[in-house]
């Protein structure tokens, strides 16, 4: 290895995810994990068979509770963190998450072109640096947030019938727009997969950029911190979607 | 002066007993519609007075696109009277399966009821109206579907769609709908709909409608989606003597099985009680005797709008239009899953080739650190 490049960076440490965002996270995911199990269960129960009287058993009665449990959690973890998106740090912030600007959708092509093409300049290996978000998972967990709303007003709208609770009434019109509860099943079910999928990518990526970068990034929803060398910080190479007017940011 | 007129009809007591029944049958019959509406007991009374009291409401029964399944199920309703007098004497004004008349004296009695009793009558209609090719589809004495449902609902007081064809479109409606067979709500504008599904609804539900209408003289609480409360707030699901097996785990596999003789839920079979809003579990069928899953048959949901579109009869698993009858959505999902898995373990390698550079100055950084703290 040529000592040309070799150098042992200086790191600066940078507070990304407040603990209030750990816990949504972890909270997603285990809710997320729970819903789906009891979610494939629900739509095809496996035959466990039992000598024991219907009246002594409640199996399946127990998995659909789990799955209603989950729900709530899900649901009011929804809630809070489109609350956080106002309240939160810069990195939490709802701007970081809809392209409402020029420099935004720039950005998400650069992460296409670097992190997904993988494309060189001038023969250069190039790197992407950001401290939260980039523009790319910014956006896609704004679609992760649609879909949320999807599994909300599809689920809340099947449970509103069974339900003496306001709350899942609130929800009772959503299959009366799709015409019943077969169709809002369906859309239920098949909005799942978007879960499925995201989920593996987004594993994928977190190992992706830790492993090329070397910044913390699948500690950082442990404990909340990454690391960004102190030339890059002082050099402003970093990027932000939709920085505050104030900030001095660097240039593609 | 319309008023008029329909004081002159008569009662529906004095049909019934001018029909032969006793005041015995009439009680117990009032007593019988109370219960199907869902009334309390000292509602039982008003009933009987509005029979008594009330004028035989006119109606005007159409059929469009429909098999009659609809007037089948009615005139089985478990009580006679159903029969007798709300159909035979209620419908006489017009309608094309049970009128005596025919040819231009039927069209006359329509286009009279029509006059002499506009904004009073009910219509009532079976079936569903083809709009393409200018509603060539569906013709009756030289006049369009659509023409004779807009003349006949110009008038009317009301409207009642009997069954899946007038509140959905039915089986003719399915994909591709080759006739642009169209519910009656879209097609009416302006007055009130009663949407009474199913294939076809249960004659008591359909009796229970028309005795609401002229006990209480105003069309009965409706849901969202425009049908009667009492009648459709409920899923079948809910209602079903089977639901106990469904909270315990224990399904039906296939048809023949043991579980099948055992009368286990019929969930796995394709059953769409969970997902249909009838009145089957409680009102059942022919008097009370059976109804489908009773029987050892799944739920087909057909009170549900779009039923034969919805999924397949005999699975949980909801079709996929576009990837053919075979794929649902788990199938879809599992090859957009191995998709996405080939696509990152190429993405893996890629960045191992692509990023080279950047990774083994960090590995090289990190191993420089290393020896600089045993140093």
């Amino acid at each position: 290895m040529s000592t040309k490049y070799l150098r042992v960076h200086r790191l600066r440490r940078i507070y990304v995810w407040e603990l209030p965002v750990r816990i949504y996270h972890w909270l997603n995911a285990a809710a997320i994990i729970a819903l789906i199990v009891t979610g494939f269960w629900i739509s095809d129960p496996p035959a466990l068979m039992s000598n024991q009287e219907a009246s002594n058993r409640f199996l399946f009665g127990w998995v659909r509770y789990i799955h209603f449990i989950s729900s709530y959690i899900f649901f009011f973890n929804f809630l809070f963190r489109i609350y956080w998106g106002f309240a939160g740090n810069k990195y939490a912030d709802w701007k970081q998450f809809i392209p409402t600007s020029k420099r935004f959708i720039r950005e998400m092509w650069t992460v296409f072109k670097i992190d997904i093409l993988m494309l060189k300049k001038n023969g250069e290996q190039q790197e992407h640096i950001s401290i939260g978000h980039n523009a790319m998972a910014g956006f896609i967990y704004f679609l992760t947030f649609i879909a949320f709303l999807v599994q909300c007003l599809t689920g809340f709208g099947l449970y509103a019938g069974m339900s003496g609770w306001w709350l899942p009434k609130l929800f009772s019109w959503v299959p009366a727009v799709f015409g019943g509860d077969i169709l809002t099943r369906q859309i239920h079910h098949w909005t799942m997969w978007f879960f499925i999928l995201f989920a593996i990518v987004h594993v994928y990526l977190v190992f992706y950029h830790d492993y090329v970068e070397g910044r913390g990034e699948i500690s950082s929803m442990g404990g909340g911190w990454k690391f960004i060398e102190e030339e890059v910080f002082e050099e402003n190479r970093h990027h932000t979607p939709n920085p505050e007017s104030s900030e001095v940011v660097g240039t593609a | 002066m319309s008023n008029d007129v329909i004081t002159k009809q008569p009662t529906y007591y004095q049909e019934i007993i001018r029909k032969g029944y006793s005041r015995r049958d009439f009680v117990r019959f009032a007593g019988m519609m109370a219960a199907f509406i869902g009334l309390e007991n000292s509602a039982i009374g008003q009933v009987a007075k509005a029979l008594e009291t009330n004028p035989r409401i006119p109606i005007i029964w159409l059929h469009f696109q429909e098999c009659t399944c609809c007037s089948e199920s009615f005139i089985r309703s478990s009580h006679p009277i159903v029969a007798d007098i709300l159909l035979d004497k209620v419908s006489l004004d017009y309608t094309e399966t049970l009128m005596a008349a025919s040819g231009i004296q039927a069209e006359e009695a329509l286009k009279n009821t029509m006059s002499k009793y506009k904004g009073e009558y009910i219509l009532c209609v079976e079936g569903s109206v083809p709009t393409a090719a200018d509603g060539v589809y569906c013709m009756i004495g030289g006049k369009t579907s659509m023409q004779i449902l807009d003349e006949a609902a110009e008038g009317a007081k009301a409207i009642i769609a009997w069954g899946s064809c007038a509140c959905n479109g039915c089986v003719q409606a399915a994909k591709p709908n080759p006739t642009s067979a169209t519910p009656i709500h879209k097609l009416v504008k302006g007055k009130p709909v009663i949407k009474v599904p199913g294939c076809p609804p249960i004659g008591e539900v359909m009796a229970g409608v028309i005795v609401h209408l002229l006990t209480f003289g105003k069309i009965p609480e409706l849901d969202r989606l425009g049908r009667p409360k009492a009648f459709y707030s409920k899923r079948v699901h809910d209602t079903c003597y089977r639901r106990p097996f469904f909270d315990a785990g224990l399904f039906v596999e296939s048809f023949d099985d043991e579980n099948a003789q055992k009368g286990y839920c019929l969930y796995k079979v394709g059953c769409k009680g969970p997902s249909t809003y009838n009145a089957c579990g409680v009102t059942k069928w022919n008097g009370g005797t059976s109804f489908p899953i009773q029987s050892g048959h799944p739920c087909i949901g057909c009170s549900e709008e779009n039923f034969w579109d919805n999924g397949r009869f005999y699975e949980r698993g909801s079709a996929f239009a576009g990837f053919g009858i075979e794929s649902d959505a788990d199938t879809v999902g599992k090859v957009a899953l191995g998709v996405t898995a080939a696509a990152l373990a190429g993405h893996a390698i890629y960045t191992n080739i692509n990023k080279s550079r950047i990774i083994d100055r960090l590995t090289a950084e990190g191993k420089a650190s290393e020896k600089e703290m045993e140093g």
